[in-house]
């Protein structure tokens, strides 16, 4: 579903990604670990196009992500089109995010009417089904700053599902978190990859990684240092860069 | 009730058998200059008060006499629709231009730019006074659709009539104040909202409407009060223009009977009780944009008088974001 090949992206000098390649398949979830600053949030933010890549190509369907391709030639999306492709990406950051001047329920609704242009009654109905699956039913009229980071995440992750979308990122969801409520949060994202949903998940979470993850990337320096399925990956790591990490987080 | 262990399994001590020991009772520090600083304010004022009250060449039958005289109060209503107009022109320009100078083109940024630069740097009376005398340079306006026969033609004195020149030299100046507000709004709104907007689909103009404006209002309305009561005010000097507003239409009068100070306060229990006013619509408003940023909304100044009068005894509730509105108003002019 997602393929990226030799995706670079530098912030003025910086190169942040120096040629990602991998691939996501249908109803599979993806765990990306590393340390901060390897450039696992900024492919994230790629695959959206909230970032634009400077070389390479990442695609996502197998359509190009934010570029068109016609007769050998690249063409800049419209914003429409950019609206309409991330409109089917669900994202979850980590801090959140969420409109602080509308209630859970409004949060929810706001982008399948505005964007969609579907019916308020059902995206209100919908949106109290997703409430109830993040375990919020009670919280709907309620606005996110009453509500504890556990639960503002959740929200946001109810927000995103609202769009259905056919694939969903996470950028760290649980880092903003006090320790007792990750569970809550991961809870709901495991949840969601049983039912099938197709998850790349940006995370130091390497209990969830290996329970829930079908593959495993270690990113350091904008590479993929290693790759595989998260047991072995995180039991038996090749790389040296790898195992010194793990060491220290495990 | 069971004991715990510390982390190296000792049993912690129980807990005190004698329970919660009695609240203190502390016998208060006395502040006795507060009360003296507190009558020799107070002695002061009354004392400046009564002096004014009582000039001897003070006549308060005049100003009775005036203050509900039909000539003022059309000139109040003059004074409320300049205001109330200008702010609208300056409001909605402001909102453009705001957007205007964040725009990734770097024209019309400049053009942005180069209009607050020019419409904060010179004077609002040059202003007002430049609109009422445009006839002087434009005799003729033709107002046409290009490349068609339609054309009008009047002269602009039939068009820039006094108080439409008052009108665009308090509300284009205003425009370029309230430009620089409203962007301060703009940027104050973290990116975070914008991105998460963005993931879900919004474009920009989506995520300027329901998602950046809504939170920027936070931030706008505030100073917006300071400048609709200084607007207020300030619409008196559009008494160049000769528009019948409340100074313009006391000064008529006391030109007529000489009564000058007692018009100049007729004219100021005018603009009093109207930025009074204003002053509650804001507070208002700031409570209905404060929803989902304070955790209580603060109390509306009538439910704080009944809290005073019955439940006096109460905590005051804790006030996270939203303070009673302060003016300091500015003096442009």
């Amino acid at each position: 579903m997602v393929r990226a090949e030799n995706v670079h992206k530098s912030y003025g000098r910086l190169e942040v990604l120096q040629g990602i390649d991998l691939e996501v398949a249908p109803r599979e979830v993806l765990c990306i670990v590393g340390p901060s600053g390897s450039g696992k949030s900024t492919f994230l933010r790629c695959i959206n196009h909230l970032e634009k890549i400077d070389a390479g190509r990442l695609s996502v369907d197998g359509e190009l992500v934010g570029y068109h391709e016609r007769g050998g030639k690249i063409y800049e999306l419209r914003e429409r089109e950019v609206c309409r492709k991330r409109a089917e990406i669900g994202m979850v950051f980590q801090r959140f995010n969420l409109f602080p001047h509308m209630t859970a329920m409004e949060n929810v609704r706001e982008a399948p009417v505005r964007v969609k242009g579907e019916n308020q009654r059902a995206a209100e109905e919908r949106g109290r089904a997703l409430l109830d699956r993040v375990g919020l039913g009670d919280k709907v009229d309620v606005y996110p700053n009453q509500l504890s980071g556990g639960q503002q995440q959740r929200v946001a992750i109810a927000r995103a599902l609202a769009m259905q979308p056919k694939l969903m990122l996470f950028d760290e969801p649980t880092s903003a978190l006090d320790p007792e409520l990750v569970g809550e949060v991961l809870d709901v994202m495991r949840g969601l990859a049983q039912d099938g949903m197709t998850m790349i998940v940006v995370t130091h979470e390497m209990g969830f990684a290996r329970e829930v993850g079908d593959a495993l990337v270690f990113m350091d320096g904008g590479v993929i240092v290693e790759a595989g399925p998260p047991r072995e990956v995180l039991a038996n790591p090749r790389h040296e860069r790898t195992k010194a990490f793990l060491s220290k987080v495990l | 009730m069971t004991t715990g262990t510390d982390i190296l399994g000792t049993p912690l001590p129980a807990p005190a058998a004698q329970g919660r020991p009695p609240t203190i009772q502390a016998i208060p520090v006395r502040h006795p200059w507060r009360w003296v600083a507190a009558v020799v304010v107070l002695a002061l004022a009354v004392a400046v008060v009564y002096t004014f009250a009582t000039a001897p060449g003070l006549d308060w039958s005049v100003v009775r006499t005036f203050l509900f005289y039909p000539e003022i109060m059309h000139g109040v209503l003059v004074t409320l629709a300049l205001t109330a107009i200008a702010m609208l022109i300056g409001v909605v320009l402001g909102v453009i231009l705001a957007v205007m100078r964040l725009s990734a083109n770097p024209v019309v940024s400049s053009v942005s730019w180069f209009y607050i630069w020019f419409f904060r740097g010179t004077p609002v009376l040059v202003q007002i006074f430049f609109w009422f005398n445009i006839g002087s340079i434009l005799p003729y306006l033709h107002i046409g659709i290009p490349f068609t026969s339609l054309v009008w033609v009047g002269t602009t004195n039939q068009i820039v009539t006094p108080f439409l020149a008052a009108i665009l030299g308090l509300g284009l100046n205003e425009a370029a104040y309230m430009s620089e507000i409203v962007r301060a709004g703009i940027i104050s709104v973290d990116t975070g909202q914008t991105e998460a907007a963005q993931a879900l689909g919004m474009n920009r103009v989506l995520v300027m409407r329901r998602i950046v404006l809504p939170q920027a209002m936070r931030v706008i309305i505030p100073p917006t009060g300071n400048e609709t009561i200084s607007m207020l005010k300030t619409s008196s000097l559009a008494y160049i223009a000769t528009v019948g507003e409340l100074f313009f239409i006391q000064k008529e009068i006391s030109n007529f009977n000489y009564d000058i100070i007692e018009l100049a306060i007729v004219a100021s229990i005018w603009y009093l009780a109207m930025t009074s006013v204003l002053t509650f619509g804001q507070y208002y408003l700031e409570r209905y944009f404060a929803r989902g940023a304070a955790r209580q909304l603060p109390l509306t100044p009538i439910q704080r008088f009944r809290r005073l009068l019955f439940h006096t005894h109460d905590p005051v509730p804790v006030v996270t974001a939203v303070e009673p509105p302060m003016f300091f108003p500015r003096h442009r002019p």
